[in-house]
């Protein structure tokens, strides 16, 4: 819960004397006044916490509740599994699938967001400003299917550009060409998608990360600059250490929709094979291969998909966890 | 393309069978409920039958059964039928278990399933026709080519990676006058689970065993590599914006792009609906299934003359008998008017299908009437 960074972070500055114990001191202490207004908004907020939680766990055992034929086949009989080989081997293709286009969008967009988010409050002009804030404001407008279209018109013109990448960087193996030295003719490979995907999450990471350069005390950043600074040494120096927990939440955030992200993926990717090059066709993420196979699925493959989508809630609840964890200790270190 | 939302709100009533009876029910729509057919040779005006059917089973059949709804609910407003378009295998597994008065699949009733159906629907177990019969469209976009013949082991080793360029040997045996260019061979095939897939899986199976050497399933084989499109929309753009690529389609989707032709015995065949409904009436019942049911073993193998094997056919499954005798008017009424030809050309109109043939019609027709109440 983020109650638990905020108290690490406000904990030094708050209580200097921590053995003044409110429970036996309650005679002493002047009663707080509570008023109805009060009532009402501490029983709302605890409303609010309730359900998210409850929502979740509602979540969490409607998913368990039906993979239970799954984890029976996985038990009893792996080989009627699709693939015929048990569910872990069905699943890992597209768990490393879903982390490598979540890992490419992140890789891609996060550098662009905070350059604009930089750019948007320290650099363009006054008038500007504003008016940049809402066009990225407006990406995030823009509905999933329509930038699946955008992504199947954009596929198309990136065939030269992989041919290109093959042919001079074909010894990373993430760039290499197919046993033909082709590579795929339409397009539509997983790093179309993973781009398309970082286009996605640009205006969350953007806007989050404009609110908190906007945040930074600005007697920093004149004092940095009376000290001789330049612009980019007072933002090296007083802007960046200062929102360094807020870039890395925001990028969180963009994480979550890009390893979630179903509709662009499932009408952008043309998913196959695991491959390690992603200028080939092949690879298919969880959210995609949900998506595509469900309307027909039934009986076992029906609980097969919500097993996929489980994993997938795991995933994400542990990189959020994991991501949780890095920012209680960067905002430790930082302040 | 966008379907798969509707399919998930869908598949979440599915999983509470009874729930999905209820909120079909209420969701509905009573479609041009007071349009009825003007004048028109409906057959006697507006009919007094009142109630609700439910149908489960194949996406395949929506855009027909969306026409067949509209049309039938103008002679009948006082029947309302609902079709959730959740799949075949779930549409079988909801009418054997009772939730449906009738479902649509793109596969006949297994054995297994033929003998739940007794269960279901009383000694005479369930009835079977084909209603909805649809061609598969190898479609290809490539430069210069307007015309291709191919022969099922070529569109085999296509589809299966060994052929990667458009001069290979195999597709200048099948086109000995064609000018075929250098281009590589980029083979289509859907990304979803779909029962296009599996026909077209079936007819290769069957036609060319040596070089489809894949389980037949709904789920195109991934080792075979190629590019994969999400639905019937996706396979056709692609093809559409790939120069040297091949796919396979709903023939009523492929709009204008070039059909190749199919070869069958000695000739090759050009799509045609005629063609695709000469399959079936070349093809065998199932065996050992009672009288009412029209099970095809499809002849994917046939060498009738301008027989266009790779078709998809899509059955109703009815009971042979239900509880009570409005249910039965209503299934007989509704049935009939699905494959009355003013039915078979609706769907031909709105979903492209092939029309049954006359002779098919009235076996079909002497089995709906054999519907009666039970006991």
């Amino acid at each position: 819960m983020p109650t638990s960074t905020q108290t690490t972070v406000s904990g030094p500055a708050g209580a200097p004397e921590p053995d003044s114990q409110p429970e036996s001191g309650t005679g002493q202490r002047p009663k707080a006044v509570v008023r109805p207004g009060d009532r009402i908004f501490s029983a709302a907020t605890l409303i609010a916490g309730i359900l998210i939680l409850l929502i979740l766990a509602g979540v969490a055992l409607f998913l368990l509740a039906q993979s239970t034929d799954t984890i029976d086949a996985q038990v009893n009989d792996p080989s009627s599994i699709t693939g015929g080989k048990g569910f872990f081997s069905y699943v890992w293709p597209l768990v490393i699938g879903t982390l490598i286009s979540s890992a490419i969008a992140l890789l891609v967009a996060t550098p662009f967001a905070l350059g604009i988010a930089l750019f948007t409050t320290h650099m363009a002009p006054r008038k500007l400003a504003p008016v940049l804030g809402y066009v990225i404001d407006l990406l995030a407008a823009i509905p999933s299917v329509v930038y699946g279209l955008w992504g199947i018109a954009l596929a198309g013109s990136l065939t030269e550009f992989y041919l290109w990448l093959s042919k001079w960087f074909g010894w990373i193996p993430i760039f290499a060409p197919d046993a033909n030295g082709d590579v795929s003719n339409t397009g539509r490979t997983l790093l179309t998608a993973s781009l398309v995907l970082s286009i996605m999450i640009l205006p969350i990471i953007t806007s989050l990360t404009r609110e908190i350069f906007l945040q930074t005390p600005r007697l920093q950043e004149e004092a940095a600059l009376a000290l001789g600074a330049t612009r980019w040494e007072m933002i090296r120096m007083s802007v960046l250490p200062f929102g360094k927990s807020g870039i890395a939440s925001a990028t969180m955030l963009g994480l979550g929709r890009a390893l979630g992200e179903t509709m662009a993926v499932a009408m952008i990717l043309s998913p196959g094979l695991l491959t390690a090059s992603l200028v080939v066709s092949g690879n298919q993420t969880i959210a995609s291969e949900i998506a595509q196979n469900f309307p027909e699925a039934a009986g076992l493959r029906l609980s097969e998909l919500i097993t996929v989508g489980l994993v997938l809630f795991v995933i994400t609840l542990l990189v959020n966890m994991g991501a949780r964890a890095i920012v209680a200790k960067t905002s430790v270190k930082g302040s | 393309m966008f379907s798969y939302s509707k399919g998930i709100f869908v598949k979440l009533k599915h999983l509470a069978p009874s729930a999905a009876i209820l909120a079909a029910g209420a969701l509905t729509l009573s479609a041009c409920g007071g349009t009825s057919a003007t004048g028109e040779e409906a057959s006697g005006g507006d009919s007094d039958l009142q109630g609700t059917l439910t149908g489960i089973g194949a996406s395949s059949q929506k855009a027909a059964m969306d026409a067949w709804t509209a049309d039938f609910a103008s002679e009948n407003s006082g029947v309302t039928v609902n079709y959730s378009p959740d799949g075949s295998g779930a549409g079988r597994e909801q009418f054997l278990a009772g939730n449906a008065q009738f479902a649509g699949s793109d596969a006949h009733l297994d054995d297994d399933e033929a003998k739940q159906g007794k269960e279901a629907c009383g000694a005479d177990g369930a009835y079977e026709f084909p209603v909805y019969i649809s061609p598969i469209a190898v479609t290809f976009n490539v430069k210069g080519v307007d015309e291709l013949n191919l022969a099922p082991s070529t569109i085999a080793k296509i589809f299966k990676g060994e052929i990667s360029k458009w001069n290979d040997k195999a597709i200048k045996a099948d086109n000995p006058d064609a000018d075929l260019p250098d281009t590589k061979i980029t083979a289509v095939h859907r990304a979803d689970d779909s029962g296009t897939t599996e026909n077209f899986a079936e007819y290769l199976k069957a036609t060319a065993e040596k070089d489809w050497d894949a389980e037949i399933s709904g789920d195109f084989p991934k080792d075979f590599g190629g590019e994969a499109a999400q639905g019937t929309d996706g396979v056709v753009q692609t093809v559409s914006d790939t120069d040297g690529a091949i796919g396979y389609a709903d023939a009523s989707a492929v709009g204008s792009l070039s059909k190749a032709k199919v070869k069958v015995g000695d000739e090759y065949v050009e799509l045609s609906a005629d063609a695709a409904s000469k399959v079936v009436d070349a093809s065998d019942k199932v065996k050992g299934r009672s009288e009412g049911d029209l099970a095809f073993d499809l002849a994917r193998d046939t060498t009738e003359s301008g027989a266009y094997p790779i078709v998809l056919v899509s059955y109703h499954v009815v009971c042979s008998s239900y509880k009570d005798q409005e249910t039965v008017d209503m299934v007989k009424a509704w049935e009939k008017f699905v494959v009355s030809e003013e039915g078979q050309k609706s769907a031909a109109e709105s979903a492209g299908s092939a029309p049954l043939s006359d002779d098919l019609r009235s076996q079909i027709e002497t089995v709906i009437d054999s519907i009666k109440v039970e006991g």
